[in-house]
């Protein structure tokens, strides 16, 4: 069953066009990894998907994105706050808010009308033990989440947007700003949410992408150039273009 | 290919001019101290003497010869206060829209941000003016706290304005994408993540403001200050006597000049003082939002 379905997607920023002519479908709880040289339009494209890009002046978006078969961008359709709650985003440098790690992790909860204590609690609790944090905070809970180190950080983030159950997770290069022993850990950690979301994560590190994911994406130039299962994108792809890209000869 | 000839004593000579130059900056900083210090200890020098109980608690008696300046103390607080009231809530929310709201290039944001700063650039008396025709003659206030502050209030208006907007504008994108992406509405971003994080950068321009407002003779001069009210005032509607206008007065147009010189020095110390302990308030408070935010 496809999780998300993106049907002759063009996107531009201003006159420039971002984005061409773009079609895939995403099963649902797999890991699809989005690969390409910087500025490509990886990026751009994953954050379509909680419509990121609304923010961005000037910007205009073509086709269409289905989630659960539903249009995200219809007019009169879901409110952009409904489709966030339901699709997580983790970015790539870790942005914890200036607050104690619990209120951090409870912040999607509260702003999302959740006030029960009791459960806020709870929550917190199972979304750290999620990201594998738990038992390094579980003793601080009330200090400065910025007294985490940079991999604690972005474990937070993803407990954070884990903790309000969101059925897709949007990863923007989460762990290219992160040191090997904590990019090893949310690689860990992106195989464990597997069974429970969808997610989609665009990264620069290819060994990454082959380790992770079940299908990978190919991207230049604002063009998907191919998408296919991870396996024969890294062992047998069928374009030229893909092969020189993953066997490092441009990019 | 190595280059076999750098010119010699090239490094020396870098040395010697940098040294030179640190020299000059290092003297030019302190000579600015010192002229600081010199305002400030010839102020308390002439000055201390004058202030005890007495001084700080009693109206001025005899003509103004003696007495205290009480009611200039009190006065002055409730105008930063009434100014205050006027300008932080309407000035932080400008602030807020300008940086969050408006599109950061469409004209409207362009015309408020160059009204503001020419309002910055008016000069105090025409303020003044501005507000005796506005407040006290055509909405009736008369010469009283409330025209006072309402002038004084407009005058610190755009540094209010352009510090919540330049406190805003340094907290990163990542921060407010972080809440949105979370299901966060603006106003929920705004006022859960982004305002606390500018807390700190935004009470030092209030507190700035206020030091600048509690110094502001020339906007009180036709809206509001007394050239002598002894008693307290008890309404909004009253007129008050305030530190700098007093000190004006009786350097100025006192009934004896040479008597009043010592409380003219005593009353420009507390000035001094009020500011200082303003600034010094203003510290502890960015440190502490800070803290609590652990920014730092």
């Amino acid at each position: 069953m496809n999780k998300i379905e993106a049907i002759d997607v063009n996107f531009y920023y201003g006159d420039f066009h971002a984005l061409k002519g773009i079609s895939m479908e995403i099963p649902q709880n797999k890991v699809v990894a989005f690969i390409g040289p910087s500025g490509c339009g990886k990026s751009t494209f994953l954050r379509l998907f909680n419509r990121m890009n609304d923010l961005i002046p000037g910007s205009r978006l073509q086709g269409r994105i289905l989630i659960d078969g539903q249009d995200i961008y219809a007019p009169g359709g879901m409110e952009v706050d409904e489709l966030r709650k339901n699709v997580g985003m983790v970015f790539q440098r870790p942005n914890p808010f200036p607050k104690s790690i619990f209120d951090n992790v409870a912040y999607g909860l509260r702003v999302n009308g959740i006030k029960d204590k009791e459960f806020i609690r709870q929550r917190v609790e199972e979304s750290l033990r999620g990201a594998a944090l738990w038992d390094e905070v579980k003793d601080k809970l009330n200090s400065s989440a910025y007294a985490l180190s940079g991999g604690q950080q972005q474990r937070l983030c993803i407990a954070r947007a884990m903790a309000i159950s969101p059925s897709v997770l949007l990863m923007d290069e989460p762990a290219s700003a992160l040191d090997p022993i904590s990019t090893a850990k949310v690689e860990e950690l992106i195989c464990e949410l597997r069974n429970q979301v969808t997610i989609v994560i665009v990264t620069h590190n290819m060994q990454q992408a082959s380790r992770v994911s079940d299908k990978t994406a190919f991207f230049y130039m604002g063009e998907m150039i191919e998408y296919d299962d991870t396996k024969v994108i890294f062992t047998n792809p069928h374009k030229e273009a893909t092969q020189n890209y993953i066997t490092g000869r441009f990019g | 290919m190595a280059i076999e000839t750098f010119p010699k004593g090239y490094g020396a000579r870098k040395r010697r001019s940098q040294k030179t130059a640190f020299g000059i900056f290092r003297g030019l900083s302190l000579f600015i101290v010192l002229v600081l210090f010199a305002i400030l200890g010839f102020i308390i020098y002439r000055g201390a003497g004058v202030i005890d109980w007495t001084f700080l608690t009693e109206a001025p008696s005899d003509g103004m010869t003696s007495g205290g300046i009480f009611p200039a103390i009190i006065g002055t607080l409730l105008l930063m206060a009434g100014s205050a009231i006027v300008a932080f809530p309407v000035g932080i929310m400008s602030g807020i829209y300008m940086n969050e709201y408006a599109s950061k290039s469409g004209w409207a944001v362009k015309f408020i941000r160059l009204m503001t700063n020419n309002l910055s650039g008016v000069p105090s008396i025409v303020f003044g003016l501005f507000g005796m025709a506005l407040f006290v003659k055509y909405l009736g206030f008369g010469d009283s706290i409330l025209a006072g502050s309402l002038t004084l209030g407009l005058l610190s208006l755009p540094l209010v304005i352009r510090t919540t907007e330049e406190a805003l504008k340094d907290i990163p994108a990542g921060i407010r994408e972080g809440s949105l992406a979370l299901g966060a509405s603006k106003l929920q971003t705004i006022w859960k993540v982004v305002l606390p994080m500018g807390m700190p950068r935004i009470i030092t321009g209030l507190i700035l403001s206020l030091g600048r407002v509690s110094g502001e003779t020339a906007p009180i001069l036709f809206t509001c200050a007394a050239y002598f009210f002894p008693q307290l005032p008890s309404s909004i509607f009253d007129q008050c006597m305030a530190l700098p206008y007093h000190l004006y007065v009786i350097s100025t147009s006192g009934t004896d000049i040479e008597a009043q010189q010592p409380i003219a020095y005593g009353t420009a110390l507390v000035l001094i003082i009020i500011v200082l302990v303003i600034n010094l308030l203003a510290g502890v408070l960015r440190k502490y939002f800070e803290n609590r935010l652990k920014l730092k």
